[in-house]
């Protein structure tokens, strides 16, 4: 009751210097609202990052030649390139009774033409299985197929930008042509929308077969004449044999190269989790450096909390004074003042976690790729931490106030 | 706490004759000594004072006579270096700081010269004050609060603030504040210092007012001879030593 008491004589008191209690909350808003901000927005990238590596396909392990961990000397330079074959290994489920299935990429840009349009964009280089492979259909006709592959056929599966560019909206591009540096290649159909990838913007890419792209478009074949490829996907069986798979390939690999068991290997397997992990270890430090900037915000509105209670204990000395003669304990009076401490805090928490989500929001709807994420964890403790702070700050002022002499502050000037 | 809520004197015919016979405030040869650095100040040396029920007493001094440091000893706000003081049966001398504070809250009311009202708080709010800290809440916070108002004379004036009101109006709503909690004396200290002659007299007939029909003690600390013509007992003090204690009418 007396506590209910004290929280109305803080708000009268706030309420009556307006203008100085917003001043002092500036320190805690602007901390509380940048973190809020902050966070909302790496949640949001997150889990924009996080969806798109899901929505690759389940389950899907990348090989790429060379060593990408640091502190592995030697392989830098010297890349010996993965291959068709090497993939056809890989898909030997006598060898991987855990692979459900491979495919196979390789990159190059080109110029990509239409009737007078011409734009740059990647061309893909993939077999047949890729759609599969990658969970990524086609909405408008179809992907090509293994005949398509043998036959090196001039056909194209257009990329989302690449048919928006290149064509009308109703324009129908099934047995359209297009000309991919200038060589003609006929479309059989186009992509759905992906958004950014892995490798980029995939939906600026034109899919071709393997076979056409090395043989036909450019000359990029191996000494050995074995088709060169960018990465390898390995779609695995079960997601509970992710580590198993792994170490199955990684083993077929080592043998098909004929890499010495003293060498390193000269690939990597990467899985969705390794990459989803390592973006966690980027967020975590974005987060542990937000924490800091919080830290810092807070520990600074907290000194001026503390500093402008102490004015506010000397200017109403008087006040304090009457209030014990008249019967306040030094529990009513150190009560009065933390409350007034904490509910500045308070306050200048709850005015940042909103202008934080107007920030984050704000900022989300710029950007039409990711959308803010605001947490109940950040709001809540956002709002420990204020109350803390205004407890931590207000405690030394209020204990002064408690501790003044009723005759001495009564005849205060 | 032995403080009872009770009223002491609810009127002046409710006293019986044992209740008469014990002083509301008993000071025995009271000692007040302040170190001032190395300087020893006997602000009070050996002071005996009786109070009785229903009177009206004016505390005379010059400055320096030590008649601020009695009336702090008798408003609970400073304790005795040595020696007695009782108020209304309750030994004062071993109370702590939050035990002081509990019996100003019941049986003490002030009134100051300068008002000491809360600015930018209406003057029901300021009367309501000593309530709180009393414990009492809601609606019978500010049935009694309006009602001591209404008994000072601004029934009207519930809402206004002190810088709305005249230093006559200020001074009765420290009165009111002063009666809220039913006290067993009030201690005014100066109360027409800061007001006009007229207003001033109107004061005095206030307290005059309610001491004749509520039974309440009143002291007043002055070194205005108009303001003890009210009283019924005037105290001199000299020196930290009451010189005279004489009765009028």
């Amino acid at each position: 009751m007396k506590f209910i008491e004290s929280i109305r004589i803080a708000m009268r008191a706030l309420a009556a210097n307006k203008l100085r209690s917003v001043l002092t909350m500036l320190g805690i808003i602007i901390g509380v609202g940048a973190v809020i901000a902050l966070m909302s927005i790496g949640r949001g990238v997150e889990k924009f990052v996080t969806d798109r590596f899901t929505s690759l396909g389940s389950n899907l392990l990348f090989v790429v030649p060379g060593q990408l961990e640091a502190g592995h000397p030697g392989t830098g330079g010297r890349i010996n390139p993965l291959t068709l074959e090497d993939m056809e290994v890989l898909g030997d489920r006598s060898q991987n009774p855990d692979v459900r299935a491979v495919s196979a990429e390789f990159f190059t840009d080109a110029t990509i033409s239409r009737e007078g349009k011409d734009m740059q964009a990647t061309v893909s280089a993939v077999t047949p299985s890729f759609s599969n492979v990658r969970n990524w259909p086609t909405v408008i006709g179809d992907f090509f197929t293994q005949e398509d592959f043998d036959e090196r056929a001039r056909v194209v599966t257009l990329g989302q930008d690449v048919y928006t560019e290149l064509f009308e909206p109703d324009e129908h591009p099934v047995g359209q042509t297009v000309r991919i540096n200038n060589m003609a290649f006929q479309v059989i159909g186009v992509m759905e929308e992906r958004g950014g990838g892995p490798g980029g913007n995939e939906d600026a890419s034109v899919f071709i077969p393997l076979t056409t792209a090395q043989d036909r478009l450019f000359k990029r074949k191996t000494v050995s004449g074995g088709y060169q490829v960018s990465v390898i996907y390995v779609s695995v069986m079960d997601s509970d044999r992710i580590q198993e798979t792994q170490d199955e390939i990684a083993a077929t690999l080592r043998a098909r190269r004929g890499i010495s068991y003293l060498d390193d290997d000269d690939f990597s397997i990467i899985s969705q989790n390794d990459i989803i992990s390592v973006f966690g270890e980027i967020l975590g430090a974005l987060t542990l450096f937000l924490g800091a900037i919080a830290g810092i915000s807070l520990l600074v509105g907290g000194i001026g909390i503390m500093n402008i209670m102490l004015v506010s204990v000397t200017e109403r000395t008087r006040e304090i004074g009457l209030r014990k003669a008249v019967g306040a304990k030094r529990r009513d009076v150190l009560l009065q003042f933390l409350i007034e401490a904490v509910t500045l805090a308070v306050f200048g928490g709850i005015i940042g976690i909103i202008l934080g989500i107007i920030g984050a929001k704000a900022v989300s709807n710029i950007s039409d790729s990711f959308s803010a994420v605001v947490g109940v964890d950040a709001v809540l403790i956002s709002l420990f931490f204020s109350m803390a702070v205004g407890l931590f700050f207000g405690i030394y002022p209020a204990v002064r106030a408690s501790r003044l002499n009723p005759i001495d502050a009564l005849r205060y000037e | 706490m032995s403080a009872s809520s009770t009223p002491v004197l609810a009127a002046p015919n409710s006293t019986t004759e044992a209740e008469r016979s014990q002083p509301v405030i008993a000071v025995r040869d009271v000692f007040k000594i302040y170190q001032m650095g190395t300087m020893e100040v006997r602000a009070l040396r050996g002071v005996d004072l009786d109070v009785w029920p229903s009177e009206m007493l004016a505390i005379m001094g010059p400055s320096g006579s030590g008649k601020s440091t009695l009336m702090n000893i008798i408003g609970c706000l400073d304790v005795p270096t040595s020696g007695f003081y009782a108020l209304d049966g309750v030994d004062v001398g071993g109370l702590n700081d939050d035990q002081l504070a509990e019996i100003r809250c019941h049986k003490l009311g002030f009134v100051f010269q300068n008002f000491n009202l809360l600015p930018r708080t209406s003057a029901l709010a300021n009367v309501e004050l000593p309530l709180i800290y009393a414990g009492t809440s809601g609606r019978k916070r500010h049935d009694r609060a309006a009602e001591v108002l209404d008994l000072v004379g601004l029934g009207d004036r519930l809402d206004h603030k002190p810088n709305e009101l005249s230093g006559g109006q200020q001074q009765r709503v420290a009165i009111a504040r002063a009666l809220v909690n039913r006290p067993a004396l009030i201690l005014a200290d100066e109360p027409t210092g800061n007001l006009d002659t007229q207003t001033g007299i109107e004061i005095m007939e206030l307290f005059q007012r309610l001491n004749q029909e509520q039974g309440i003690i009143i002291i007043f600390v002055t070194h205005d001879p108009e303001t003890a013509e009210y009283c019924n007992r005037i105290v001199h003090i000299r020196d930290g030593l009451i010189e005279a204690d004489v009765a009028t009418n």
